[in-house]
């Protein structure tokens, strides 16, 4: 007979796999999560905005009981340079009331809630063992080894939840060893700040409402990367993700890279006196669509950063793992129904996958990567100018406004000139198309 | 044979800080553990299970959270777990602990059968006390071994143990009958990575919970009231101050400088 | 809780440690703290032990303002075996009820108190570093580090008698006040039967003391120490400056130093009026053990080590070169050239 311990195993407790294992559950499934950290989250960096909407539709209202920080009711973006931001953002009350949009978490409060109604759904948690490779016999995945004595186990089908580094998903060949240009190193740091500091430095009324701050432009010279600051109920997080590729050209250390964002102007006042309470480090997968690999093969699926689903554009990334795990297990019941659990019948997954926002937002960026490879000074020299302009603009010198729109004009055609100014927006508009 | 546990969770003292403007301890986001050297009972009790047979409980009394300790015991390869949480407990001292501690083992013991050996850890590190054990022990009247670092034989037919302990000279290799009650030190043995199926049948199995209620426990020796002694007030210890840096062109005008600080001292204790 | 008349109980009562040949130190420093404390009360200050022989003590103990030496000597207390201890001793405490008993927190003590205590069903308040009588209530008022010694407890035992504390070595000092005493001797009906307990073999380490607390010089040496031939120079170090040397646990595992003498959280408390840290980084942990020592010198050859953030003295160098030099200082000095 078959060695079977489990219906399914599921690698990985981070969104990606709870989500899977949070449906397999409820549908009465026999489902095991082994998690490497000391419980989930506990090894987790993500910055943190977590989106309601997928998690919502799998536990309903579930803001209202996760520890959540705040509820994100502005979010900015800046373009920096050296001693200037230029500001565009959203706030809005539209996102100041029920059911809200986005969340300020700690992923190790948050996971660690997760996985607590993922067990009492029925899922059994292991934490602290490591997968260590895939078992495949006639070619099919048909359990996975751990780090454990007596540590084999059998199921119907593996779910591959194991973050960006995806050790099983690239055993098996599904994936590559990703390449310094497709992954970004971020580092991250929460500073302690009084709740009222807060409220006062980021303009809100209370502790459950927040602000995010994204920035990107020549601050960066040249890198592709972004900084980040995300208000928690009394600490922020600040942190800065780079592509490792630009890191390393540029001989650039991200600590000093985040020192600097640190002590920028914009950015001091609103960390001063804050007391550093933890540092942290992680990559974040930023291949994009191009990267993203088969998700399926016999016995097995890949979910959530492990099968590279992360929208750099809008740092989401734990919406995209949530929606992936979510149909990488419905898929499962689907296969289960028909008793069928080889790649034919896994290929679903992916199929289903394709008619989502996950990889419809990735498919819409696909180009991305490669436009901003080759063109970079589309992050330095295009925001440089926009911040050189409103400065201008700003700056009331006895010059008259019509001469200084003329300047500017004039600046424009220098810099870029007129062609280029054209093709580069033609390249854009049709590389998003 | 039966291996009972007392576990305690406490606050992971390496994190413990402290506000020296209020004079309390900062317990914010200290992760709490095992108490370092219950998880050494542990382990002894659960190899001796796996050479000898029988079946290893742990005990742990403290609120519901407490839980988790008994989970990561069930982890390490105890069999059963019995949180033992109750209002009517808080604020006990060690008398009451041991008293609410001894009634619920009682309970248990009736449930599923005598027991050969207890283990308590040596010490708990949050209150430091190390009178638990030997508080438990004492009701149970049973031989009490503290301070034990190795079990060199159990013979189950003769119903003996035997035992290395520490003592302020050196060592003692001592004897006793079962049942007796060890509290062990670190060195006891190493904590090993645990099988797979320990971890899963830990994620499977309950926790039993015991309280006032479903147990014989007489609520007139528990908590802070029928607890003899009280706490009148808890301070922080001054602060230390970083000292000085002793710097010298060479070593020995180091080491002379160094020499003058420490001389009145050094006089004081006769030294010089 | 069992309710006591607690008027009936009068005298402090120090236990005297022994292995039938020698008297531990501190219960010479406890008879000098009960003497403080009994002038507070008004009352007197008692010894009292068993064992093999211990009428031999008598002397020593009336030297330090005892009373009264309450004794039981039977050979079946030869040597330390908690339950008979516990037992007899139990006997004499019920017959004389004194108000206060004192017990030095060693491991012999912390052994033989908890069992007592319960016994009696009595408070007992560990390893106290303080000892006052409150002016007011009369109640003994105990001190005593937790958390590592990162918190302070001030504890009392109102309503139950006899207040039973253990105490720290090396906390108070031993000072001579003789007194002409009185030898009290009483018997306990041993039911052998009862005591199943044995000693099969004592290990007795040579100069391998465990308790730490003895000493007012403790030299340790960590991981930068580099080798287990190398912490040889803590050693002499120790030596010459009539202290003993530790270690902490890195050094420990490295099998530099026998667990016996690990300094910390998981090792022992300490506190003595010197502690000189050699080659050992202050980890949260090892401070655990030592913060509390009067001056900390610290030697290591990292300027940013934790350990400098509580060392009275520190010198930024390799332990390697300090020492032999420290060593060869702390000889002449001393007069040990
Ligand atoms: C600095 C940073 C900031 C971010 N900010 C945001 C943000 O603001 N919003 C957003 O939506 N996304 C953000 N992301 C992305 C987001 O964190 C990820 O997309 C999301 O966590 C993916 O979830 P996952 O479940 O796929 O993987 P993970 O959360 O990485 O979980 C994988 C889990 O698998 C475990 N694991 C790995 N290997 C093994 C093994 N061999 N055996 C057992 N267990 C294993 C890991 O311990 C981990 O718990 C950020 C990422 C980073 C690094
Ligand atoms: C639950 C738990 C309990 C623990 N309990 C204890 C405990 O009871 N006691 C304890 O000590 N630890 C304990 N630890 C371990 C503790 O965290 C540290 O790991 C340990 O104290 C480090 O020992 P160390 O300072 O000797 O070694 P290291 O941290 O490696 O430090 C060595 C130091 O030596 C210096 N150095 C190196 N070479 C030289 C040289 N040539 N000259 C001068 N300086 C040099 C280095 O700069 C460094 O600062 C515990 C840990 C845990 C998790
Ligand atoms: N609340 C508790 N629950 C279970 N065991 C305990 C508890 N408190 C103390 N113990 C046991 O007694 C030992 C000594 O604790 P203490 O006397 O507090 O130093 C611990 O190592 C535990 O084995």
């Amino acid at each position: 007979m078959k060695k079977k311990d489990f219906d399914v195993i599921v690698v990985g407790a981070g969104p990606a796999g709870l989500s899977a294992a949070y449906v397999l559950a409820k549908a009465g499934v026999d489902v095991i999560i082994i998690e490497r950290g000391k419980f989930p989250g506990s090894k987790n960096v993500m910055g943190g905005i977590f989106y309601r909407e997928p998690m919502d539709d799998l536990i309903p209202d579930f803001y209202k009981e996760a520890p959540v920080e705040r509820h994100i009711i502005e979010q900015r973006m800046w373009l920096l340079d050296d001693v200037s931001h230029f500001s565009m953002g959203i706030k809005t009350q539209k996102h100041n009331s029920e059911p809200y949009n986005c969340f300020s978490v700690f992923r190790a409060h948050f996971d660690k809630w997760f996985a607590k109604k993922v067990v009492e759904a029925g899922a059994l948690l292991i934490n602290e063992t490591v997968v260590t490779d895939p078992i495949v016999e006639d070619g099919k995945v048909v359990g996975v080894k751990t780090d454990r004595p007596q540590g084999d186990l059998y199921a119907d089908c593996v779910i591959a939840a194991d973050g960006v580094q995806s050790f099983l998903a690239r055993s098996l060949g599904l994936r590559k060893k990703i390449t310094p240009d497709k992954v970004a190193l971020g580092v991250k740091e929460v500073i302690g700040l009084s709740e009222e500091q807060i409220n006062d430095r980021f303009g809100v009324k209370s502790d459950d409402e927040g602000v995010t701050i994204e920035m990107t432009g020549p601050f960066l010279k040249g890198m592709e990367g972004m900084g980040w600051i995300y208000t928690n109920k009394n600490s922020l997080s600040i942190g800065i993700g780079v592509i490792i590729d630009d890191l390393v050209k540029h001989n650039v250390n991200p600590n000093d890279l985040l020192e600097s964002l640190k002590s920028h102007p914009s950015v001091l006042p609103l960390i001063e006196g804050g007391e550093t309470k933890e540092y942290l480090a992680h990559v974040i997968p930023e291949g994009g669509y191009k990267s993203i690999p088969k998700m399926y093969t016999d016995g097995f699926m890949v979910a959530g950063d492990a099968a590279m689903l992360v929208d750099s554009v809008h740092r989401e990334g734990s919406n995209l793992a949530v929606e992936s795990g979510k149909l990488a297990a419905r898929t499962y019941l689907e296969a289960r129904e028909a008793g069928d659990f080889s790649e034919r019948m896994l290929s679903k997954y992916q199929e289903k996958l394709e008619d989502t926002f996950v990889l419809k937002d990735l498919k819409f960026y696909r180009n991305l990567p490669e436009l901003l490879e080759e063109k970079r000074y589309l992050l330095t020299e295009y925001p440089q100018f926009i911040i050189d302009a409103m400065t201008e603009i700003y700056t009331v010198d006895g010059v008259p406004k019509p001469d200084k729109f003329k300047k500017i004009k004039e600046e424009l055609k220098d810099r870029f000139g007129y062609v280029r100014l054209a093709k580069d927006i033609y390249t854009i508009w049709r590389k998003l198309r | 044979m039966h291996f009972l546990v007392f576990i305690k969770q406490v606050p992971d003292a390496a994190q413990v800080r402290v506000d020296y403007e209020t004079g309390t301890l900062i317990r914010e986001g200290v992760p709490a553990i095992i108490n370092p050297f219950d998880k050494h009972a542990i382990e002894a009790a659960v190899r001796l299970r796996d050479q000898f047979g029988g079946k290893v409980s742990v005990l742990c009394m403290g609120p519901p959270m407490a839980e988790e300790a008994l989970k990561e015991a069930m982890s390490m390869g105890a069999d059963d777990a019995y949180l033992l949480s109750d209002r009517i407990f808080a604020g006990s001292d060690t008398l009451a602990t041991s008293y609410a501690l001894w009634a619920a083992a009682n309970h248990i013991i009736k449930q599923t059968g005598p027991v050969d050996i207890f283990f308590a850890g040596k010490q708990a590190i949050d209150g430091d006390t190390a009178q638990t054990g030997p508080g438990i022990a004492t009701r149970f009247n049973v031989p009490l071994i503290t301070y034990v670092i190795d079990i060199r034989k159990v013979d189950p037919e003769k119903k003996t143990i035997e035992v290395v302990r520490l003592v302020e000279s050196g060592q003692e290799v001592i004897e006793a009958p079962m049942p007796c009650f060890l509290t062990v030190e670190e060195e006891l043995n190493k904590l090993s990575y645990a099988p797979l199926p320990y971890l899963i049948r830990a994620a499977k199995t309950p926790v039993t919970v015991l309280n006032s209620k479903n147990t014989e426990i007489d609520p007139s020796f528990c908590g802070l009231k029928n607890s003899p002694t009280k706490v009148k007030k808890a301070f922080t210890p001054p602060k230390r101050e970083r000292g000085e840096i002793i710097e010298g062109e060479t070593l020995d005008e180091i080491l002379n400088k160094l020499y003058e600080k420490i001389e009145p001292v050094l006089k004081e204790m006769g030294k010089v | 809780m069992i309710k006591q008349d607690i008027s009936k109980y009068k005298h402090i009562w120090v236990f005297i440690e022994h292995d039938n040949k020698e008297i531990a130190r501190v219960s010479f420093e406890l008879l000098s703290k009960a003497r403080e404390l009994a002038k507070d009360l008004g009352c007197e200050v008692h010894a009292f032990t068993v064992g093999e022989k211990v009428e031999q003590f008598a002397e020593e103990v009336f030297k330090y303002g005892a009373k009264k030496f309450f004794i039981i000597e039977d050979p079946f207390l030869k040597d330390y075996i908690t339950e008979p201890y516990r037992d007899s001793i139990v006997y004499m405490i019920e017959k004389y009820k004194p108000e206060i008993v004192l017990i030095g927190a060693t491991t012999l003590g912390r052994d033989l108190a908890g069992t007592i205590a319960t016994v009696l069903q009595t408070g007992l308040t560990a390893d106290t570093t303080g000892l006052d009588i409150d002016p007011k209530t009369k109640n003994l008022l105990m001190t005593r580090p937790t958390f590592g010694g990162n918190l302070m407890a001030t504890i009392f035992c109102p309503d139950n008698r006899p207040q039973m504390s253990t105490s720290r070595p090396g906390v108070y000092k031993a000072i001579e006040e003789p007194v002409k005493g009185e030898i009290i001797r009483e018997k306990f009906k041993f039911d052998k039967a009862k005591y199943t307990k044995k000693i099969l073999e004592k290990i007795i380490e040579e100069g391998e003391k465990v308790n730490l607390g003895f000493y007012d010089i403790i030299v340790s040496g960590g991981f930068g120490m580099g080798s287990k031939e190398n912490m040889k120079l803590v050693q002499e170090l120790a030596e010459v400056l009539g202290g003993t040397w530790a270690a902490s646990r890195k050094a420990v595992q490295a099998g530099w130093a026998p667990q016996t003498r690990q300094v910390g959280q998981t090792g022992q408390t300490v506190h003595p009026k010197i502690y000189i840290a050699c080659g050992i980084s202050g980890a949260i942990q090892h401070q655990a053990g030592m913060k509390s020592s009067e001056i900390i010198i610290a030697i290591n050859k990292d300027p940013d080590a934790p350990i400098f953030e509580i060392a009275t003295y520190g010198i930024v160098g390799d332990v390697l070169e300090v020492l032999p030099k420290m060593i060869q200082m702390f000889k002449e000095k001393l007069g040990k050239a």
